[in-house]
């Protein structure tokens, strides 16, 4: 397989409206004490605009603690939103229930990010991957098997009558998360969301598994949201890239663009992380940027980044935050003030 | 290989468990044996029914006990007229029946009882009959005489006027040669015979008798104080005890597994509420209620396999249970189901459940005895089901006929035996289960 690169295929120009769109989006969890003396909320997203067009893939990047895992929870519907609104094809998911909250999840694929975790350790693969045939509605072990040795050939894992029998701890960690993709795309969805797919896996097998989504993306036109804090994973994977931070997006554009002019200093400062070719990888996450993550309880006013940020203007980032669309170029928006 | 199958095979491993299976196989097959063998309404009849057990003597213990002990108890001996030929004389008006019942006695001990049991049927007059004893010297000892109805008991070894004459009580008397009076009369070994004479004042009168020497010991497992033989209870005791146990054990893990489940998977006022009930029911005394239910309302042992399980449902089960299920809560393979749109009743039974039933399965092995030792002290206390003989029942009546003051101990030791093999065959399997299964759990 070759490597795909971003620009045999331009970035969507969505006709329409995008297959996901999510506006002023906020998940708060409340912060309890003795379970009901509210003490507080940790704001886990805040604010945040997001579109997906309908066969695009954007990542979004930010590091640990941000509220990337937040942010998917919500737009999977797995958390309610505490604010703002999700559309998915033109239809809002807030107050979704029942029948059409279901539906919407057969359209909606999941990857988590420990494999092991994600599989019932107590089914075998024929199993795991039948129940969601079942649940909906999926009628005929016949097609049920047909269907799913067809999603295990897909991901790559043949003879499907082997791996059928097996049970999720006789897999490596690769071909668990390969059954895993296999499932999130047994229902034929029209997105799938990725949760750090490869950060719990062998450096070996991430590249294969960063394309084997990406193969499959593009063969099956599916939008792709794929969340990481390793933006050297990010190049030639999606078409355009998130900068989250704090709870809120900071800086979005096409991913060559995001990665040769970044408006950020937060981009900036992890990008010139990867630049150093000494540093591995898990130090390299560790060093950068300097300073402490923002705490999402008590979040530093203004802009998010200012206490960390080489470039604060005093007397002007610490008081208002930024909004998100300074545009230094047509399709490159950064919440920064630098770029007023 | 499924986990299941993989930890079955590692069973064979045990051989307590291959001890405690053999044993559950061994009751079950007697219990189906017994269910089999005497219908459920048959096995309830003939335990209530007196005549069925009128010709067995009373709280006699097994006759293995007594030749283990190097005895020589007599058994019981029957001998019926239809079993020898009725000789038939005619005279004006009348006739006379003669029939000689043998009584081979070759036991070291006296009977406990001789009784004859009569059946005539007449129209109008009842017959006369007189009674002959012959010992084996060929002398007779006359046992008086008397006009019979259509059924009826002759207890000999109850005729006051018969013991004076021979000065010991006549089942004693009747065999020995001992002197009248003598401390320690000896047997004596022989032929006995009992000389039935009937005059019959209608032509078509009969008469039927059936001679009982009642021995003092019986059969494999010996007699209660009504002579009901407790072999048949010790019989179908077993399917009682083996269906109250697995049933109660099954009605309250079953519902205390998927309660619990569904209380943490729901959590918020459903959890709480399950979580007070539980708490109120934990203080709640399980046996004081029983008897509370069955001193005021029945005994059923349906009743009380009710309350067990309406009781044992919000056991502390629950709150182990929780605790297991509160870390799984948070998998994410819990989180998945839920974005491929498992709902929450396919959540709990499919999901959360399964993965504590290797938990499960020991200590539902486990619980059934705990159960079945629950239905005899039940038994014990009083609380009994009226009709169905069980364990509990045998030692029930065994204590309030003071068995164990009587040296009855056989009485006693039966049943217990057959409740501590039954705890022993669960206890060995459900241990050995644990052993398989939870080592497992830990490193899934
Ligand atoms: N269900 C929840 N209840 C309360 N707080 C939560 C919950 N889920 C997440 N949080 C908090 O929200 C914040 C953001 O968490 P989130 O998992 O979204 O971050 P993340 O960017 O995915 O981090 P990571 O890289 O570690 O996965 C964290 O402080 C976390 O403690
Ligand atoms: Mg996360």
């Amino acid at each position: 397989m070759t490597t795909p690169q971003p620009s045999t295929r331009p970035p969507q120009a969505a006709p329409g409206e995008p297959l996901l769109c999510a506006e002023g989006l906020h998940t708060h969890f409340e912060l309890r004490q003795w379970g009901f003396v509210r003490v507080g909320s940790v704001r886990a997203v805040e604010g945040v605009d997001l579109t997906l067009g309908a066969g695009e893939a954007v990542a979004v990047v930010g590091e640990s603690g941000c509220g990337k895992s937040s942010l998917a929870r919500t737009l999977l519907g797995l958390h309610r939103p505490t604010g703002g609104t999700v559309r998915f094809d033109g239809t809002p998911l807030n107050g979704l229930s029942g029948r059409a909250l279901k539906r919407y999840r057969a359209r909606v694929g999941y990857v988590q990010q420990d494999p092991y975790g994600a599989l019932p350790p107590f089914m075998d693969i024929q199993r795991i991957l039948a129940e969601p045939l079942i649940i909906h509605g999926v009628r005929g072990r016949a097609e049920r098997e047909r269907r799913i040795d067809t999603a295990l050939a897909e991901v790559g894992l043949t003879p499907a009558a082997d791996t059928r029998r097996k049970f999720p701890h006789q897999l490596s960690g690769g071909q668990q998360q390969r059954v895993v993709i296999a499932r999130a795309l047994l229902l034929r969805p029209a997105m799938i969301i990725a949760d750090e797919p490869v950060s719990m896996l062998d450096a070996s097998v991430r590249v294969e598994i960063l394309e084997l989504l990406r193969r499959v993306q593009r063969e099956h036109r599916l939008a792709l949201l794929y969340i990481t804090h390793d933006l050297s994973t990010v190049r030639h994977y999606v078409d355009r890239a998130l900068v989250m931070y704090g709870g809120r997006i900071v800086e979005q554009a096409p991913v060559t663009d995001l990665l040769a002019r970044s408006g950020h200093p937060y981009t900036e400062a992890l990008l010139s992380a990867l630049g150093d070719p000494d540093a591995d990888n898990a130090r390299r996450q560790r060093e950068v940027p300097g300073g402490e993550p923002p705490s999402l309880v008590h979040p530093p006013s203004g802009c998010r980044f200012h206490p960390r940020c080489p470039h604060a203007m005093q007397g002007k980032c610490e008081v208002e935050p930024p909004p998100p669309d300074f545009r230094p170029r047509a399709d490159h928006r950064v919440a920064c003030w630098l770029h007023e | 290989m499924s986990p299941w199958l993989q930890g079955l095979t590692r069973l064979r491993q045990y051989p307590s468990a291959l001890a405690g299976l053999g044993i559950i196989v061994l009751l079950v097959a007697v219990a189906i044996y017994a269910v089999t063998a005497i219908p459920y309404s048959e096995a309830r009849d003939l335990w209530r029914s007196g005549e069925a057990w009128q010709d067995l003597p009373t709280s006699a213990p097994p006759v293995w006990a007594d030749r283990l002990l190097g005895g020589d108890a007599p058994r019981t001996i029957r001998v019926a007229t239809d079993d020898v030929v009725m000789e038939q004389e005619r005279y004006e008006g009348v006739r006379l029946q003669r029939a000689t019942l043998p009584v081979e006695f070759p036991y070291g001990g006296f009977p406990q009882e001789v009784n004859l049991f009569v059946e005539s049927q007449f129209d109008d007059r009842q017959p006369f009959v007189r009674l002959t004893w012959r010992t084996p010297d060929g002398e007779a000892i006359p046992l008086g005489a008397r006009r019979v109805g259509e059924s009826e008991r002759i207890s000999i070894s109850q005729d006051r006027q018969l013991e004076s004459r021979l000065g010991f009580a006549p089942q004693v008397g009747l065999f020995t040669d001992a002197a009248p009076g003598t401390d320690d009369p000896q047997v004596r070994q022989g032929t006995y015979e009992l000389v039935i004479e009937a005059i019959q004042f209608e032509e078509t009168a009969t008469l039927d008798a059936n001679l009982v020497v009642y021995g003092q010991v019986h059969g494999l497992f010996g007699t209660d104080h009504k002579r009901r033989d407790l072999a048949v209870a010790l019989l179908w005791g077993t399917p009682i005890a083996l269906a109250f146990g697995l049933l109660a054990a099954v009605g309250t893990t079953v519902t205390t597994l998927i309660i619990a489940a569904t209380g943490v998977w729901l959590g918020g006022w459903v959890d709480a509420a399950i979580q007070r009930l539980t708490e109120v029911n934990m203080i709640l005394p399980l046996l004081p209620i029983l008897v509370m239910v069955g001193t005021l309302y029945s005994t059923s042992i349906w009743l009380m396999l009710g309350v067990v399980v309406v009781l044992g449902i919000f056991s502390a089960g629950i709150k182990m249970y929780r605790a297991m299920l509160l870390p799984i809560r948070e998998a994410p393979y819990i989180e998945a189901a839920r974005a491929y749109g498992a709902g929450n009743a396919r959540i709990i039974l499919r999901y959360l459940v399964p993965r504590i039933l290797p938990v499960l399965i020991p200590t539902f092995v486990t619980l059934i005895p705990t159960y079945v030792f629950l239905e005899a002290s039940l038994a014990v206390l009083g609380l009994g089901d009226p009709v169905l003989p069980t364990w509990g029942k045998i030692l029930n009546d065994a204590q309030a006929q003071s068995a164990l003051y009587h040296g009855h101990y056989y009485w006693v030791l039966e049943p217990a035996a057959l409740l501590m093999l039954t705890g022993l065959g669960f206890a060995m399997l459900g241990f050995a289960l644990d052993r398989v299964f939870n080592p497992r759990l830990r490193s899934v």
